[in-house]
């Protein structure tokens, strides 16, 4: 046994130590807004928060994340920044088919925790990393530009 | 799929009270003439279209006042989760916020009204359900009128409606509080519409309804179905198409802690797990020996060298007029280019996945899926089942592109066999590199061009070979897309161009090799060849004429008015002719396909051979745009598409394998690569075209216009890579 602590809470779970937090989520704890995508840290569609860092679940096993707090999409209605990002992700009338939304929101919301006035060449830097195969990008930038100012 | 072409030519509509309570619409009228499909553009163009229409639409109207409404196309990202409830809404003077929506199951009431098979592709959805769900909406409103007459004893004259509810004076009632008389009354034999000029809310910039679900985490996506006893499965594949299995060991992988059964199944050995990371670990350590069969030896380098042989003949008339030798003879100058683009892959955000749970008579299936009838009718195939029998769940799709369109029903198929070997219920993966390596790829295709123009630098002799495989060879619209051998698709964008018609003297031919690598159509199909080469010809002919890019379009196109239009909006937004940034160039590309005109102009700068893309400006015609702000995100996708595609995206083979795998050799757009990005719409009343495929053609051409203007080296090959490095 394992435990984990998700979106504030403690979870014991049944599974290899070497399992990606990702398949813990989806597949144990059955949070399935964190997506697969890639499986090799090269889409971001599976980014949650390590205390409070983004990082590709895909590839970070459980045992990484022993007594640290992991933070997923299902969680940012109760971050500031979160909730910031999501409301100008509604705004902007960001999404497409939606897949890679998570991980762009919460890629997007590390961002802004760390950085309150990202420039194109921060938000360049930060989101590189997150493909959106239906091409959302200059909504994604122009979300982040609005959650910065109305975060300000 | 043939049982949905049967359907009843008698005209019925009715309305039927549900059990739960609430007004359901049902109707169809007569099948309409089935015209092509995907890739023939304006199909929508008939009369005959207009008079007999086919589509079944539903929607209830809950005593709850909720609104649903069922839609009969999948919502992949191009936004018909808003638009279809839209056309409901305007007639129905809904109350927007009490709208729900639903996928409908495969059923024969959710046929194409076009295309003849339950399916969301060819960028048809809005105009081939412009009418049905707008009377779709109109009926219930006439129902629920009547009912509220009935009920005040009032004429229905002089009833109103607005937001939801019938009015009478200061008298309003909900549409929840009639919907149950109203469901008792006998349907209007007809319904007259809104005029264009009443609309409220088609025409207008419309958020999203599925944006919430998408931006919380909470939307269900194929990938995220879970139930009770659900295993995972992920299929080993031969590494060569075709290949089979000649032995396998499963000792290593039944050690894996989590895999259940090792199994052979058609396609390959299924490895059963509780999860996804399991059954991952239990296929690593499978040890399959294969049969690689034929396709062993397919060789991209081969393919070209074949490809180019091949072009040097003529092909398969496709296109012809006059007399191209006399012409050619005659000519002033000849113009000769060889194009080529590589295989694609479709590589959808979300990964193919399939959940099936079969009983003894019945069998459930969970996918996202652009064709849920022709799974239905494969899956009722493989279990001896009645297709009525099985039942589709179509969840979001993480993305379509055209791959979770197959008439193979390659997916689901698999995903059949696997949960019936199995004997439980399971849910087939994919990884992101069964996705890069697993076929159904945007065929590769090679052009040859023979242009001969007169003293003012105007063709007149236009002979074009183009050699490629042919995506409806063996599939279910052979009959009616394959005339004398040649795929309408394989050459749609040059058989039916205005350059090539406009050429007095002109012959367009096919070669269509027979090569092992399964493909399919990739947004926007032949489009996403032919412009390339069209717009990249057409350029060539206006610099050896002398002549600027734009005016030598405008000249030789100035019949068509739609690609005017669209031409001179995007040159005049993006400042054509007026001076750019140090060391950026522009370029220019405008294509019609699938009814709709696009032009795309780029702002391109190259750097040590390194090219940048700082702007794209893009203006189409597509006539009546129901949804102004999901057509203008349709172009920033078709943009990043195409831009990937331009840029970096190939799927190559060696020794019969495919060399790419994932994100990081199968290159796509990601944010530091996009362009600023601005979308126009032409106002029109034109036809309606469609929106999801057309903004992608013009793209690349646009892009390798522009690097010609940049760097005077000419892009004939697909991606441009690091060709100028
Ligand atoms: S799934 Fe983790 S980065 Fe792609
Ligand atoms: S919205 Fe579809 S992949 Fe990003």
């Amino acid at each position: 046994m394992i435990t984990l602590n998700i979106n504030g809470k403690d979870v014991q779970l049944d599974a290899a130590e070497d399992m990606p937090i990702l398949w813990a989520l989806r597949d144990i704890v059955h949070l399935t807004g964190t997506k697969f995508g890639c499986g090799m840290a090269l889409c971001g569609a599976c980014t949650v928060h390590l205390d409070g860092q983004a990082i590709r679940s895909c590839v970070t096993p459980i045992a990484a994340a022993v007594g640290k707090k992991i933070s997923t999409i299902e969680h940012m209605q109760n971050d500031k920044v979160g909730q910031a990002v999501q409301a100008a992700w509604s705004a902007v009338d960001v999404v497409q088919c939606g897949y890679c939304q998570s991980g762009q929101i919460m890629a997007a919301t590390a961002l802004l925790t760390s950085n309150q006035k990202p420039t194109d060449e921060d938000i360049d830097a930060a989101m590189s990393g997150n493909i959106c195969r239906c091409g959302t990008y200059p909504r994604i930038r122009a979300a982040i530009h609005e959650a910065a100012n109305k975060l300000a | 799929m043939n049982s949905h072409l049967n359907i009843s030519r008698r005209t019925f509509i009715k309305a039927t009270a549900l059990a739960v309570g609430g007004l359901v619409i049902a109707f169809s009228t007569p099948n309409a003439k089935r015209f092509l499909l995907p890739g023939i553009a304006n199909a929508n163009a008939s009369e005959e279209g207009k008079k007999l229409p086919t589509p079944n639409a539903f929607l209830r109207v809950g005593t709850d006042n909720t609104l649903t409404v069922m839609l009969a196309h999948s919502e992949m990202g191009q936004s018909i989760w808003t638009t279809l409830p839209m056309l409901i809404a305007e007639e129905l003077d809904a109350d927007w916020s009490k709208i729900k929506v639903m996928h409908a199951p495969a059923a024969p009431e959710y046929i194409h009204t076009a295309y003849g098979i339950q399916i969301t592709g060819g960028s048809s959805t809005t105009w081939s359900e412009f009418d049905r769900y707008r009377q779709a909406g109109a009926l219930t409103r006439a129902l629920l009128v009547s009912a509220a007459a009935n009920k005040l004893g009032v004429a229905v004259e002089s009833l109103k409606t607005e937001n939801g509810f019938v009015i009478s004076g200061d008298t309003k009632i909900s549409y929840g509080d009639l919907a149950e008389a109203a469901a008792k009354l006998e349907t209007p034999k007809t319904v007259t519409l809104k005029a264009p000029k009443d609309w409220k809310i088609i025409g207008k910039a419309t958020k999203r309804l599925d944006g919430p679900e998408k931006i919380n985490g909470t939307a269900m996506f194929g990938q995220d179905v879970h139930f009770d006893g659900l295993m995972t499965a992920m299929v080993a594949r031969s590494p060569v198409f075709g290949g089979t299995v000649k032995s396998f060991d499963a000792s290593a992988s039944k050690k894996i802690k989590g895999v259940h059964q090792v199994l052979q199944v058609p396609s390959g050995v299924a490895v059963i797990a509780d999860n996804y990371w399991a059954a991952k670990q239990g296929r690593d350590a499978l040890k399959v020996e294969w049969d690689l069969g034929k396709n062993a030896s397919l060789d991209s380098k081969a393919m070209l060298v074949e490809f180019r042989k091949l072009a040097n003949t003529q092909g398969l008339t496709a296109a012809s007029m006059g007399d191209i030798k006399t012409a050619a003879a005659k000519a002033s100058k000849t113009l000769e280019a060889e194009y080529s683009l590589p295989y694609l892959a479709h590589s959808p955000m979300e990964p193919l996945n399939c959940t099936v749970k079969i009983s003894k008579d019945a069998c459930e299936i969970w996918t996202g899926t652009q064709m849920p009838g022709t799974d239905q009718q494969a899956a009722a195939k493989i279990l001896g089942l009645k297709p009525e029998q099985v039942t589709m769940h179509t969840l979001f799709l993480g993305g379509g592109f055209g791959r979770r369109a197959n008439p193979a029903a390659d997916f689901v198929s698999e995903a059949v066999q696997v949960a019936k070997a199995a004997g439980v219920p399971v849910k087939t993966v994919w990884s992101r590199e069964d996705d890069v390596k697993g076929g159904y790829y945007r065929p590769m295709y090679l052009h040859k061009a023979k242009i001969g123009v007169d003293a003012k630098g105007l063709p007149v002799a236009w002979e074009h070979v183009a050699v490629g495989q042919s995506i409806m060879l063996g599939t279910p619209f052979e009959a009616y897309q394959i005339k004398d051998g040649v795929d309408a698709t394989s050459v749609e964008g040059v058989a039916d161009s205005p350059y090539v018609k406009g050429t007095p003297n002109h012959h367009v031919s096919l070669h269509t090799p027979k090569i092992g690598v399964p493909v399919l159509w990739w947004r926007s199909v032949g489009h996403s060849h032919s412009a390339f080469v069209m717009e990249s010809l057409i350029d060539e002919l206006a610099h050896a004429a002398g002549r600027d890019s734009l005016d030598y379009r405008r000249q030789i196109l100035k019949d068509h008015p739609r690609h005017l239009a669209a031409l001179n909006l995007a040159a005049e937004k993006s400042g054509w002719g007026k001076p750019l940034a140090k060391g950026v160039f522009r370029g220019i590309a405008v294509h019609e396909s699938f009814g709709s005109f696009v032009t795309q102009v780029a702002e391109v700068s190259v750097d040590k051979g390194v090219v940048k893309v700082h702007r794209m400006v893009c203006a189409i015609d597509c006539g009546l745009s129901v949804n102004p702000d999901s057509l203008k995100a349709q172009m920033e996708s078709s943009i990043s598409f195409g831009l990937g595609a331009a840029m970096q995206s190939e799927v190559t083979f060696k020794d019969g394998m495919v060399q790419q795998s994932n994100f990081h050799d199968y290159k796509v757009m990601r944010m530091n690569e996009m362009p600023k990005v601005e979308v126009y719409i032409v106002q029109s009343t034109e036809k309606m075209g469609g929106v999801g495929e057309p903004g992608l053609p013009p793209v690349a051409p646009a892009v390798t216009n522009a690097i010609f203007a940049a760097t005077g080296k000419r892009i004939r090959t697909l991606p441009i890579g690091d060709q100028l490095v």
